[in-house]
């Protein structure tokens, strides 16, 4: 955006970035209209004014959704122990996600179990507990191919036994198409429940940073299937820019809390929405 | 979808009622239709458009005085030149060599290791002997998961736990396959990203040292905008012969397939269709291209 009057060449250029970062032909319209609709009130607006708008009004999208940026890895004093139940279609960085995770609520000196609820997947068990072992957190688990929920249930019980402060449910990937495992998902949310009453008290989605316009369709069944509170967005370390969340965060009104930038450790960041858009802007390479 | 889309283009054809013939001017609206069709589709923006350019080349001067309604004539220009773009002929994967090399690469969690599964599995069937191997030596239990893919199929699994050199690992599997006269070995690697300078150098080294016969790019297909530049830059680094799309039992579009194959000119040998040993698949570009027209 290098220009000093709103003409059509800076909008189809702004078009091209936003498209470009997986925004969405809908989302970034809505973008557009807005942007135009300023330009008509305030007449005349120079590269600066608008750089500022834009970001503006992307930023108002976000926190229309209420995706006030969260404290740094905190969770409500008033629930304890805290359960977070993780759920996303497959690969997207769910388990690994859990671990960075846990790892922070660890230096803050809280209490963490995992449960170790994908059982389906080859080596998920052993890939959950290597987690654990890094960061010092113990993993329930009743091993591979038990049931999904037996293990939630476990998990929560032992949470509760143990006095944690915060309990993070594994559940295997699922693609939102499969009705049985959507299913599946209802039953392991519930089964928790009969431990803790208002468990989870949080269902995290995880969405791979570099996937389209399907992540919007994740969103609204895997929300169907289990009210989903809040999204994490994997793989910002590569050139994908993840834009579709703009559209989701509008439409579900969900909060985005985290971001995953690596496969180590210490690679989660609580989500900034100022810096998010201004990554949206950013060159790649 | 696809009674959406011919629906949307006919409405953007009403104005040229009684024509007769597509024109420059009365085909601006529609290919702007389309184009926001493939880009729903998370067809990439650049290759969208020069997509749409060749559409309307191919349009104009058509004649819609036929039983197909514009917007119908226009949905089957589309899907015939995605067809074409996505086609050529079909092209098996190579297997030369003693033995032959099957080198797997890609973004993390796009597959690979459950595809060098199926895949191990695949050319069993076929009657042939395979091994694989374990060279992700850093996502925690990625050796156990080949391990247990390996077992579900009956291929042995060449691995060693404790050598943190993917490189030395794979020279080893390979003595080692020799030695038990296996034809094919399958070289599961880690996930990485384009811009890991390290790790694309660790692929490229692996694909030098083993020189393989095929070397296969396995994405996501709901991948959105970037596939393009993953595709180019992993296609820079190591010249892969094709491209395994994953995850095709959802419901995304995938419009991910028309923009690589459209950057790199690879074909798609395989696409992945579920969790399972079994969900392995060839490619039908027709098939494809419907899909990405949501018809
Ligand atoms: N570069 C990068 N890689 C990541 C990130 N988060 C996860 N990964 C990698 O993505 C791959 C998949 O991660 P997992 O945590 O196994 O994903 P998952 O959602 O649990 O996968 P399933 O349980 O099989 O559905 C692994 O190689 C991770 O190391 C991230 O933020 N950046
Ligand atoms: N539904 C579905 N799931 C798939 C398909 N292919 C792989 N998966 C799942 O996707 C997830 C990631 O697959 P992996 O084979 O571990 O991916 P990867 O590329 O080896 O991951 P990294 O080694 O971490 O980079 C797992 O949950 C697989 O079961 C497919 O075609 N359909
Ligand atoms: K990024
Ligand atoms: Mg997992
Ligand atoms: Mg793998």
């Amino acid at each position: 955006v290098g220009k000093s009057t709103v003409d059509d060449e800076v909008l189809d250029n702004l078009e091209e970035i936003l498209v470009s970062s997986d925004v969405g032909v809908e989302t970034t319209l809505k973008i557009i209209e807005r942007i135009q609709a300023r330009v008509a009130r305030d007449k005349y607006l120079g590269t600066t004014e608008l750089d500022r708008i834009l970001r503006e009004e992307i930023a108002v999208l976000m926190s229309e959704s209420n995706s006030q940026d969260v404290a740094e890895f905190e969770t409500p004093s008033d629930k304890k122990p805290y359960v977070i139940m993780v759920v996303g279609v497959n690969g997207v960085g769910k388990t690994t996600t859990i671990g960075k995770l846990s790892a922070q609520f660890k230096k803050k000196g809280r209490n963490v179990v995992l449960g170790a609820a994908d059982t389906f997947r080859a080596a998920a068990v052993d890939q959950l507990k290597l987690w654990g072992e890094r960061v010092g957190v113990p993993v329930i688990s009743r091993g591979m191919n038990t049931d999904p929920s037996a293990v939630a249930f476990d998990a929560v019980k032992e949470g509760l036994d143990r006095n944690a402060d915060v309990i993070i449910i594994d559940t295997a990937g699922r693609l939102h198409t499969k009705v049985n495992l959507m299913a599946e998902l209802t039953k392991i949310k519930r089964v928790m429940q009969k431990v803790i009453p208002d468990a989870p008290h949080e269902v995290l989605l995880v969405l791979d940073g570099s996937t389209g316009q399907n992540a919007v369709i994740q969103a609204r069944e895997f929300t169907k299937a289990t009210e989903v509170t809040a999204l994490a967005i994997t793989k910002l370390d590569g050139t994908a820019k993840g834009g579709v969340v703009i559209g989701i965060s509008d439409e579900f009104k969900i909060p985005v809390k985290y971001i995953g930038v690596g496969e180590k450790t210490e690679d989660l960041q609580v989500f900034n929405k100022t810096e998010f858009v201004d990554s949206l802007f950013k060159r790649n390479g | 979808m696809f009674d959406n889309l011919s629906f949307k283009l006919d409405k953007a054809f009403q104005t040229l009622k009684g024509q007769g013939q597509i024109t420059e001017i009365n085909v601006a609206s529609t290919v702007k239709e389309i184009r926001k069709a493939l880009i729903d589709a998370d067809v990439n923006y650049k290759v969208a458009k020069e997509v749409t350019d060749d559409i309307k080349e191919k349009a104009m001067g058509q004649d819609v005085l036929t039983s197909l309604s514009p917007g119908q004539l226009l949905v089957k220009i589309t899907n015939d030149e995605l067809t074409g773009l996505m086609g050529g002929q079909s092209e098996d994967i190579k297997i030369d060599g003693s033995p032959a090399i099957i080198l797997i690469a890609g973004l993390q969690g796009s597959g690979k290791t459950t595809f060098s599964g199926k895949l191990a599995s695949y050319l069993k069937r076929q009657g042939r002997s395979v091994m694989l191997t374990a060279c992700d030596i850093y996502r925690p239990a990625a050796i156990d998961q080949l391990k247990v893919l390996g077992e579900q199929v009956g291929v042995e699994v060449y691995a060693e736990p404790e050598n943190k050199d993917a490189v030395k690992i794979a020279k080893a599997a390979i003595e080692h396959a020799k030695k038990n006269n296996y034809r094919i070995v399958i070289v599961d690697t880690a996930g990485r990203l384009a811009v890991d300078e390290q790790m694309m150098d660790e692929i490229a080294r692996l694909k030098e040292a083993l020189n393989p016969s095929e070397t296969l790019f396995v994405v996501d297909s709901m991948t959105g905008q970037d596939a393009v530049n993953t595709a180019k830059a992993f296609n820079e680094r190591l010249n892969f012969n094709g491209v395994v799309l994953t995850k095709l039992d959802g419901d995304t579009r995938g419009g991910a397939a028309l923009s690589i194959r459209r950057v790199v000119d690879k074909p798609i040998k395989f696409i992945s269709t579920g969790e399972k040993m079994d969900a392995i698949d060839r490619f039908y570009p027709d098939r494809m291209a419907s899909r990405i027209l949501g018809m």
